[in-house]
């Protein structure tokens, strides 16, 4: 039955029907979901995150089609290994930004420019935006992220320095700027 | 807003379930092509499906349906022959549109048919693979036979 499944995800991908894939990837934070379309990666979930319903809104955001199919995001879990592991410090990665619009797609387009080992403030991302004062905005923007890790809305803090919100919970965006910055 | 599931679910859910119902209806042999081919078929139409109620009863059709298409395509490939036969047929087979007709059954019956007279099976297996009971399966074989006699006569 395994391979006849596996035969089936990839005439589906052939044929053009696969229109999310999706895989289960381990990190050290416990399990991670990634979602693909054919333009690029759609969603991460975070292990804090329930499987079953990540899928059913990608299946009803994006399209009924989702079909478990690990072969098309081998890169994407690939270059999440490295991350986890301190060996890579800038994902290069087609993403699908079809789960975000508007101002909070343009506060995650700002968010994905931060660089590894950085942080900015809600306030720095809003202006970025292109609206200063909508800093509660920005903080909703970062807390509905669908391509957490990737598109790094742990870099995001308070201007206080306070570590803000995060959709992992806080011990995990903590535990995200130690390993990219093991010296403070 | 779609209402359907992800897909997966139906293949996690049914993908055992399709495969039994195949290899009942066409063989060990012919049951991966027709699974392969029940579900790419179904992977077509699900996002434009308008009712997700019963997706087992949805695939199962689909499945019987990827089923008869095999047994038409195997049956009815011509076979050479040395000497035609110069008799006389009184009575002859009917026609090829005997699976057209089985086609147009209503699925519970159209899966009877085709499991009890292109697979072979007894009763039991036939309500094994529809799930439902011995009786049941008779009574869907019998309505069905009579309305393809109806039919095809």
């Amino acid at each position: 039955m395994k391979a006849s499944l596996q035969r089936l995800a990839e005439r589906a991908s052939k044929e053009g029907l696969l229109d999310v894939a999706y895989t289960t990837t381990d990190s050290p934070f416990g399990p991670l979901l990634l979602a693909k379309t054919r333009r690029g990666l759609v969603r991460v979930g975070l292990p804090s995150q329930d499987r079953d319903e990540l899928l059913a809104d990608l299946a009803g955001r994006v399209s009924p089609r989702v079909l478990e199919a690990p072969a098309g995001l081998d890169e994407v879990r690939r270059e999440l290994d490295l991350y986890f592991a301190g060996k890579l410090d800038r994902f290069d990665l087609p993403l699908d930004w079809q789960l975000s619009h508007g101002f909070r797609q343009r506060v995650l387009r700002a968010i994905a420019r931060i660089p590894y080992g950085q942080t900015r403030t809600y306030t720095e991302m809003a202006t970025k935006a292109g609206n200063e004062r909508a800093v509660r905005a920005a903080g909703s923007a970062c807390g509905s992220n669908p391509i957490p890790l990737v598109v790094p809305c742990h870099r995001v803090l308070r201007t206080s320095g306070a570590l803000g919100g995060y959709g992992g919970g806080l011990p995990m965006k903590e535990a995200l700027l130690e390993l990219e910055n093991p010296e403070n | 807003m779609s209402e359907l599931p992800p897909f997966q679910t139906l293949i996690d859910e049914h993908a055992t379930d399709v495969m039994a119902v195949l290899r009942g209806a066409v063989g060990r042999g012919g049951a991966e092509d027709c699974f392969q081919e029940t579900f790419l078929a179904a992977l077509r139409a699900y996002p434009k499906l308008k009712d997700g109620r019963n997706l087992r009863g949805w695939l199962i059709t689909i499945a019987h349906r990827k089923a008869i298409d095999h047994h038409r395509a195997n049956g009815r490939a011509p076979l050479p022959v040395a000497d035609l036969p110069e008799v006389a047929v009184t009575d002859p087979e009917p026609g090829g549109d005997v699976w057209a007709a089985v086609g147009a059954l209503p699925p519970k019956q159209r899966a009877a048919v085709t499991l009890r007279f292109a697979s072979d099976l007894p009763h039991a297996e036939i309500a094994a693979a529809l799930g439902c009971s011995p009786e049941a399966a008779r009574r869907s074989l019998h309505e069905g036979i009579k309305r393809l006699r109806k039919e095809i006569a």
